[in-house]
């Protein structure tokens, strides 16, 4: 019975979730938004690398930073996917109170919307990688890529910011103003505190220790290494650590987020029933 | 818990905080105090109260949306704030006056959807809502994106959405809020069609408007300021007043006469007034028709001039008035004012 509930949860969130994120505008101009989107956003990246280094793209650093920041568009993509579910349920369609009386799992609903997400994210990733090898010289060499490291490293990856995306999920339930803002804010910090496009070792050795308890930082460098693995580790931070060390730490540091997730989505929508916040719209 | 009972309360109460600036203390609004309800199983049970009065307080407890502050609840023999999880599958809400729904999708997809959510089976699903769209005038809609639709035929949706799942509890909140006189009439007849199918079905109706109360509910519970102030059938409840005489004037502007100068006359029991164009609508219980002849001295006193009188059956209004001391239009204004 609560399997069926929570298959029929995730399943009907996840329908849900793809025909919003793909209905908004013909198929069309859907497909060369998904395209253009990630593409600009690299060939900012790619800009701004390029004044700064001079044009060096042969350094390691650019394939570090170009692909740190293509698998960082799940980051965004996933946790924003779960928690903006809530805003837009709430707010936008007024239909979270009907979900909250329906007999699922709210939060299997929440993770089932993220799943559109996921996918858009992961037609991003591809298009974002693939422009890099063709055009920018990425070295990425099909034969050399470390499959299994890589698959292993992306589904945990994934599930953790499903899970974070929870977190987040619960404490926008219990603000009615800037929701929007919180998805944005913590996808921001761990943009500067995982290594997305830029070694930890930049950082003032007394704010690392924040990118150390990050699980997306031993995440990008993992991903990193199943694709590039000798460019990956030219870099100190995390040098030191063989790739079934970095999958213990991103396991464990997954693990224990994990379940603070579940818990604070608990507890905040156990604050948001107390207050009536369920249905609780502000316009804004 | 008696089996018969489809939803009980005792001693329920909900108490909002509301945030003020950072210096002010913060302030407690009573939404609901002390309501003792019990709704048989297969009953239309109605609130009628005016805006703010509790209506929607109580369907967001009952529905497991809110918490209690004190007492507790029961629907459908399950406790609604610890056994949230024993209480959803028998039931639904509807509420009315606003556009809920996923836009993007057609109204098929808006239905099927919750329909699946409910763990009907998808065959069955479709069936029904074909029929039921048929029941509400729409069926030609089905594939229409709901964000085409009218404010209306969204409500319509909505009601489709909270009987689609057959559910041994429905609550519908002010239903026909918003709706033209004929949308409400077929979702009126929809509702009573709906319970005479199934013996067991279970309806808790909200509204403000009493005519609605009045044509639909088995048993209607007055509520104001978040308390149960009278529960009985509506004729029982009208039948409390049917000692005095009512009477409805409409008179030129007031000059200064006020409903509590009305109610110091002997033999005047209760005076509510209402704004109309070009002057006041007066409701007036009397202990008996000689009374009138005080009632015109006054107005003549006060050079009001008498435009039409009307000899009134009892009503709910009436009922209200008698309890609360003034009509729900008036009480709604009094609250908008503090």
């Amino acid at each position: 019975m609560q399997t069926s509930t929570s298959w029929r949860s995730f399943r009907m969130a996840a329908w849900l979730g793809w025909l919003i994120e793909s209905n908004w505008t013909d198929p069309f101009l859907f497909a060369v938004y998904s395209i253009v989107k990630p593409l600009s956003g690299a060939a900012i990246l790619v800009i701004m690398y390029g004044i700064i280094t001079q044009g060096n793209y042969d350094s390691a650093l650019f394939p570090y930073i170009y692909l740190g920041n293509a698998f960082y568009i799940y980051v965004g993509a996933v946790m924003t996917g779960v928690s903006w579910a809530v805003v837009d349920d709430r707010e936008h369609y007024k239909t979270l109170k009907y979900m909250y009386i329906a007999p699922i799992y709210i939060p299997v609903y929440l993770l089932g919307r993220g799943v559109a997400r996921f996918i858009t994210g992961s037609i991003a990733v591809f298009i974002t990688i693939a422009a890099g090898v063709l055009f920018l010289k990425v070295p990425l060499h099909f034969a050399d890529i470390n499959w299994i490291l890589f698959i292993v490293t992306l589904i945990l990856g994934v599930v953790m910011l499903a899970l974070l995306g929870l977190l987040l999920a619960g404490i926008t339930l219990t603000v009615a103003r800037h929701e929007g803002f919180i998805g944005e804010a913590t996808a921001g910090v761990l943009y500067i505190f995982s290594g997305a496009v830029f070694p930890l070792d930049v950082l003032p050795a007394w704010i690392r220790p924040i990118g150390y308890f990050m699980p997306t930082t031993y995440w990008l460098e993992l991903l990193r290494r199943s694709l590039v693995g000798n460019v990956a580790q030219a870099f100190p931070t995390l040098a030191n650590f063989t790739n079934m060390e970095i999958l213990g730490i991103l396991l464990g540091l997954s693990i224990f987020f994990g379940v603070i997730s579940v818990q604070v989505f608990r507890y905040c929508d156990g604050i948001a029933r107390e207050r009536g916040l369920i249905d609780h719209t502000t316009n804004y | 818990m008696s089996n018969s009972l489809a939803i009980e309360t005792q001693n329920l109460g909900r108490i909002y905080k509301l945030r003020g600036s950072k210096k002010e203390t913060r302030k407690e609004l009573v939404a609901l105090q002390d309501v003792n309800l019990t709704v048989q199983r297969g009953e239309l049970f109605g609130l009628l109260g005016p805006n703010g009065a509790g209506k929607t307080t109580l369907i967001k407890v009952l529905t497991t949306l809110l918490s209690p502050t004190s007492g507790w609840a029961r629907v459908a023999g399950a406790d609604v704030h610890a056994e949230p999880n024993l209480v959803r599958p028998r039931i639904n809400m509807v509420s009315g006056g606003e556009s809920s729904g996923y836009g993007l999708l057609t109204v098929k997809e808006n239905l099927w959807m919750f329909s699946q959510f409910y763990g009907a089976p998808s065959k069955e699903a479709n069936e029904r809502i074909e029929a039921l769209l048929e029941m509400v005038g729409m069926k030609d809609r089905m594939h229409t994106k709901s964000s085409d639709l009218s404010t209306g035929l969204r409500q319509k949706m909505n009601i489709v959405r909270g009987f689609l799942t057959d559910p041994e509890v429905l609550f519908l909140d002010e239903p026909t809020l918003g709706l033209d006189v004929g949308a409400s009439r077929d979702v009126r007849k929809f509702i009573i069609e709906w319970l005479k199918a199934d013996k067991e079905r279970t309806l808790l109706l909200t509204t403000h408007y009493m005519v609605e109360a009045d044509e639909l509910c088995d048993r209607v519970a007055i509520i104001n300021k978040g308390k149960v102030l009278a529960c009985d059938t509506p004729s029982a409840l009208k039948q409390r007043l049917q000692k005095d005489v009512t009477f409805e004037i409409e008179t030129s502007p007031l000059n200064g006469l006020t409903p509590q100068m009305m109610e110091e006359q002997p033999e005047v029991k209760k005076a509510a007034l209402t704004d109309i164009e070009g002057g006041a609508r007066w409701k007036l219980s009397l202990v008996d028709e000689s009374a009138l002849a005080r009632v015109f001295n006054l107005f003549a006193q006060k050079d009001v001039k008498v435009m039409n009188l009307n000899k009134r059956q009892p009503t709910l209004e009436d009922v209200f008035v008698d309890l609360v001391g003034r009509s729900m239009a008036e009480e709604e204004s009094n609250e908008r004012s503090q």
